[in-house]
């Protein structure tokens, strides 16, 4: 019985800014150790659906479970609590300025200890930060620059390595080639599924990069106007047989799918 | 019609000004508290308490010196322009030593400070609400207020007294030297009728001010920034608004603790 219970279920999400309804009806389940990526043009709410789950954004309406529990109608500690098994990766890795690249990796390792996490020192947490780093292909020494001293394809390893250094169970991808060039693209994405194979984590990856959404995913989804328009496996993006998917993952002007002006 | 509506229209934008107002001062009571809510709850995050104290108090030393020393000097030289028209120039240490310590000290280093910190505070929270990175603090099991608003409130409350006490013995030197190398006072009498003149109150209710100032410089830096939007150009106005906001605060709550303790 446990065996079928999605890791990640979405029964009828919905998000409206204003009159824009930015998540209309979504239903979405996402299997343990599987890799989801959603597809779907700039707006259409995949940002958004990602912080609905992340706890970021309070959706109007609709469940999302996490191992068959409703984290929406949990009390805010067991939310968060939920919410701890949850890493992520953003698009433009959000590392703290502030600190040094080591601190950004080991921030969530020292933010739990002795809070639900194993107590550790600061030292211990600079030793293993440094294990992550190497783990995504980065020098330990990195660990003692500053991240405006690092280069975007840096920043988005050191991204990762924050993300999975407290070995989380769900792993999120925001656009993670937005801004490199193919090869590092190829390179960060070759990370994701190292780590996420490795950890045997849960993930799902937003993106409208195809050659990216095919190297990460095992399915795929396609978000158009607030709703799933597809689902199925990444390997069958570019011949999916959906007039919108067929359209998107292959760059066409004309199709289902109008190009939306803002009146 | 129009004659009919246009007052309509008048009253209706007076109306909906008064409760965007209203609005506005309930979610900035609630970005206080709650922010200040957090001091009771663990765990409280030293390093950047001591890192925004240093900001307040170390690093604003210099412009608060400067600018209290300066005060202190003009002060001397225009009450002795204004009291020797009257015989009353032995006033004159009077006078310095009331309007630093009771306002010039606070007032001057809260603006001073406003500028300074609050625009920086403002400017770096704003970026990291712009970057994802305060969204990333919440997904590294960190609750971004308690990690970046009450460490903050916490120090502008604490540090500005500080500064006021280095700002009061500034602005009283800077009357003294005045008052002695260029108007010819007596440096024994002078200091003797400034410690004669000034009373213990008048100093604790300057620091009082001051903490109140430290608060409000750090809540308006840390509200705007906080909710910054639409990056670059949105930091940019929030960091504005954050000084500007502090500035008025600071002056509408000094006419209110003067009223409260000063006023016979």
């Amino acid at each position: 019985m446990s065996a079928a219970l999605p890791k990640i279920r979405i029964r009828g999400l919905c998000k409206s800014f204003g009159e824009k309804r930015v998540l209309d009806g979504i239903d979405l389940d996402v299997e343990a150790g599987t890799s989801t990526v959603v597809i779907g043009g700039s707006g259409s709410g995949k940002s958004v659906l990602l912080r609905c789950i992340l706890g970021l954004i309070q959706p109007d309406a609709g469940t999302i479970e996490i191992d068959g529990v409703d984290v929406l109608r949990q009390p805010r500690r067991e939310q968060e609590r939920q919410r701890e098994k949850i890493g992520m990766l953003f698009q433009n890795a959000a590392l703290f300025d502030s600190l040094l690249v080591w601190e950004n990796v080991a921030f969530g390792l020292l933010a739990r200890s002795g809070r639900g996490g194993p107590r550790i020192r600061r030292s211990d947490a600079r030793e293993r930060a440094g294990e992550v780093l190497a783990q995504v292909g980065l020098d330990p020494s990195v660990g003692d620059l500053a991240p405006s001293e690092l280069s975007g394809g840096m920043q988005k390893r050191v991204g990762l390595a924050r993300a999975i250094a407290a070995r989380p169970e769900i792993l999120f991808f925001d656009e993670p080639t937005t801004g490199l060039d193919p090869i590092m693209g190829a390179v960060i994405d070759g990370l994701i599924v190292e780590c996420v194979r490795g950890l045997g984590s849960t993930a799902i990856a937003i993106t409208h990069d195809m050659p990216s959404a095919r190297r990460i995913g095992d399915r795929a989804a396609m978000l158009y106007r607030g709703q799933l328009v597809w689902q199925g496996p990444a390997a069958s993006l570019l011949d999916s047989g959906n007039a919108m998917v067929d359209q998107f993952t292959h760059g066409r002007r004309e199709g289902p799918i109008g190009m939306e002006l803002r009146r | 019609m129009n004659a009919l509506t246009r007052p309509a229209r008048l009253v209706e934008a007076i109306g909906r000004g008064v409760l965007d107002t209203v609005r506005a001062a309930g979610r900035l009571a609630l970005f206080a508290l709650a922010g200040l809510s957090h001091l009771l709850r663990p765990p409280f995050y030293w390093r950047n308490f001591v890192s925004a104290f240093g900001e307040f108090a170390f690093f604003s030393l210099p412009v608060v010196a400067l600018t209290a020393v300066f005060s202190g000097m003009v002060i001397a030289l225009q009450s002795f322009t204004g009291f020797s028209r009257f015989n009353a120039q032995s006033a004159v240490a009077d006078i310095v030593v009331l309007s630093v310590v009771r306002e010039l000290g606070p007032v001057l280093a809260g603006l001073m400070v406003a500028g300074r910190v609050g625009a920086a505070m403002a400017a770096e929270i704003g970026t990291m609400r712009v970057t994802d990175q305060i969204d990333a603090l919440g997904t590294l099991s960190t609750n971004p207020m308690k990690y970046l608003v009450t460490p903050r409130l916490l120090a502008g409350a604490l540090a500005l007294p500080l500064l006021v006490v280095v700002a009061d013995i500034l602005g009283v030197l800077g009357g003294f030297v005045v008052s002695v190398v260029k108007l010819g006072f007596a440096p024994e009498a002078y200091v003797m009728n400034t410690l004669a003149f000034v009373q213990p109150m008048d100093v604790i209710v300057g620091l009082a001010k001051a903490a109140v100032f430290g608060f409000l410089i750090a809540l308006m830096g840390c509200y705007n920034g906080y909710n910054s939007k639409g990056g670059a150009e949105g930091v940019g106005g929030s960091t504005t608004a954050s000084v500007v906001a502090a500035s008025i605060l600071i002056l509408c709550f000094d006419y209110v603790l003067t009223e409260m303790f000063f006023s016979r």
